[in-house]
């Protein structure tokens, strides 16, 4: 059955509305039944989404129960706690996954594959990040050539991240 | 560029132009979600907190180098009539999302390429959706974007966790790149469903634009990068890119296959469909969906002749129904909304003539 409203979406949304002994019935689609203000709704059936099955996983690891006794469950930022988190599967502030960062290993590395970003850095807030990154690059390309016995090409290297070194110290 | 102009024409550049690959492929978009340090995400910031960015992200436009990449209009959600908020979802510019939040806003390039949403899920959904096959062009444009906005806005950044997101499945490059497919042969064929199981085996997953799974209705499907950590911007293209091409690829000999295995069982249901939209007098806009895209296949297939893909891409469009109330000034029910969206479908197709 096709949603009465919009004639679009299938109807997944059925209710029975009594106002003064009148019963109307609704079939709708989760779009209109929302438009529609049927606020009833979401209390009847909960929302589903991605941040639901988010809050799914966070419940059944043990590991996250334990943690959950921890001291600090509330961000000292925005006041969001951990509690919430696990209901809506959002956080508060940027500086929620400061706070709650020792419960998010298992979870990021669970939804993500991997809890190591490395992708673009911004280039104003993320320098420092930027040159350590290069750093990393450079030392890798100096055991190379270290190992190719290219000592002229090394030494050049090798003040290149000194130079580096000197930037992000200062 | 005033609202008007933004929700009274169905075209936007990516429905009205065609890119490269476009009898597959319908439109490329980058979307890449950003949070400024300083304020709580969306969900917890005030109304005060809200403005602020919105006249920061308005600031940022009038730039020297934010005129290089063209003119920029701000639109605050709640200025807008519900008509008009509905269209600009179905135009693709904004989600469904940024209606149910207060103060939420859109700044759009008034080419509609470009589109910003302000304080969604997150401070900044940056959105470049281009016509056809143009992944690199439309991460290039939106890498941009993001450098624009770098230089007044401090982004929330973690050296090992990357950008940060009010949802942690947008951590890292906070980059959702997709895809929007045409593939009509592919679900004739019933390879649809081996296909679409196997992409998700390779970090990417795929929905139906309009409804799920085999039932997408109008044969349209969304693949997109699941996971935005661990991989960089260019591993998550290159995958999707890689993926995508054999896509395409199996599109073009499912299509050749079915034209000569059963070619006269094509042509009819083609033909078929494009006498139902010329004729029809009412039309609901599953039905429309799906006709549209038997169309459009004969079409590239070279069956029929003498109709526009554009035309076909924009009355998928125009035809849903907070455009079709748009066009016609006022609320509709049900089904004089199905009269209506046949007799534009008449219209549009009879002009081509």
């Amino acid at each position: 059955m096709l949603c009465e409203e919009c004639g679009k979406n299938p109807a997944t949304v059925h209710y029975t509305e009594i106002v003064q002994g009148q019963k109307t019935e609704y079939h709708l689609c989760e779009s209109c039944a929302q438009e529609k203000g049927v606020a009833a709704y979401e209390a009847l059936a909960g929302p589903f989404s991605i941040n639901q099955l988010l809050s799914g996983l966070l419940n059944f690891d043990p590991l996250v129960k334990q943690r959950m006794e921890m001291p600090k469950s509330e961000c000292p930022n925005c006041g969001f706690t951990f509690q919430q988190f696990k209901q809506i599967g959002r956080f508060g502030c940027p500086q929620c996954y400061e706070t709650f960062d020792p419960a998010l290993d298992s979870l990021l590395k669970k939804i993500q594959s991997s809890d190591q970003h490395v992708g673009k850095v911004p280039k104003r807030s993320g320098g420092v990040v930027a040159l350590r990154r290069q750093l990393d690059d450079l030392r890798q390309e100096l055991q190379e050539r270290i190992r190719e016995e290219k000592y002229e090409e090394a030494a050049r290297l090798r003040d290149r991240i000194r130079d580096l070194e000197r930037q992000i110290k200062a | 560029m005033s609202v008007d102009d933004f929700v009274s024409h169905a075209a936007s550049k990516w429905l009205s132009e065609d890119g490269p690959e476009s009898d597959i492929v319908i439109s490329s978009r980058i979307r890449i979600a950003r949070n400024v340090t300083d304020q709580a995400f969306p969900m917890l910031s005030s109304d005060e907190d809200k403005n602020r960015l919105i006249d920061a992200v308005e600031r940022a436009t009038q730039s020297e180098e934010a005129k290089a990449i063209g003119r920029f209009e701000m639109l605050r959600l709640e200025t807008l009539s519900p008509i008009d908020r509905m269209v600009l979802v179905e135009k693709h510019l904004i989600s469904p999302a940024l209606i149910q939040v207060q103060g939420g806003a859109v700044l759009l390039r008034d080419d509609e390429e470009i589109a910003i949403m302000v304080n969604e899920e997150d401070h900044l959904r940056m959105q470049c959706l281009l016509p056809g096959y143009q992944l690199d062009e439309a991460y290039r444009l939106a890498d941009r974007m993001d450098d624009l906005f770098e230089e007044t806005l401090d982004f929330a950044f973690d050296e090992q966790k990357g950008y940060l997101t009010a949802c942690p499945t947008n951590l890292g490059t906070g980059m959702r790149a997709s895809v929007m497919l045409h593939l009509p042969a592919l679900v004739w064929t019933e390879q649809i469903n081996r296909i679409l199981s196997a992409i998700t085996h390779v970090g990417l997953t795929v929905r139906g634009i309009y409804g799920e799974g085999s039932d997408a209705l109008g044969n349209l499907f969304q693949v997109s990068n699941q996971v935005t950590m661990g991989q960089s911007e260019e591993e998550i293209l290159g995958n999707l890119h890689s993926v995508v091409r054999q896509i395409i690829e199996h599109e073009r000999k499912a299509r050749s296959f079915i034209l000569q295995e059963a070619r006269t069982r094509v042509e009819d249901r083609v033909c078929r469909s494009y006498g139902i939209l010329a004729y029809a007098r009412q039309i609901d806009s599953k039905e429309s969906l799906q006709r549209l895209s038997d169309v459009r296949l004969g079409l590239d297939m070279g069956i029929i002749d003498g109709v526009s893909a554009s035309i076909l891409k924009e009355l998928m469009v125009a035809t849903q129904p907070g455009f079709l109330q748009k066009h016609n000034g006022h609320e509709m029910g049900p089904a004089e909304r199905d009269a209506r969206r046949a007799s534009l479908i008449r219209e549009r197709l009879r002009q081509q003539h």
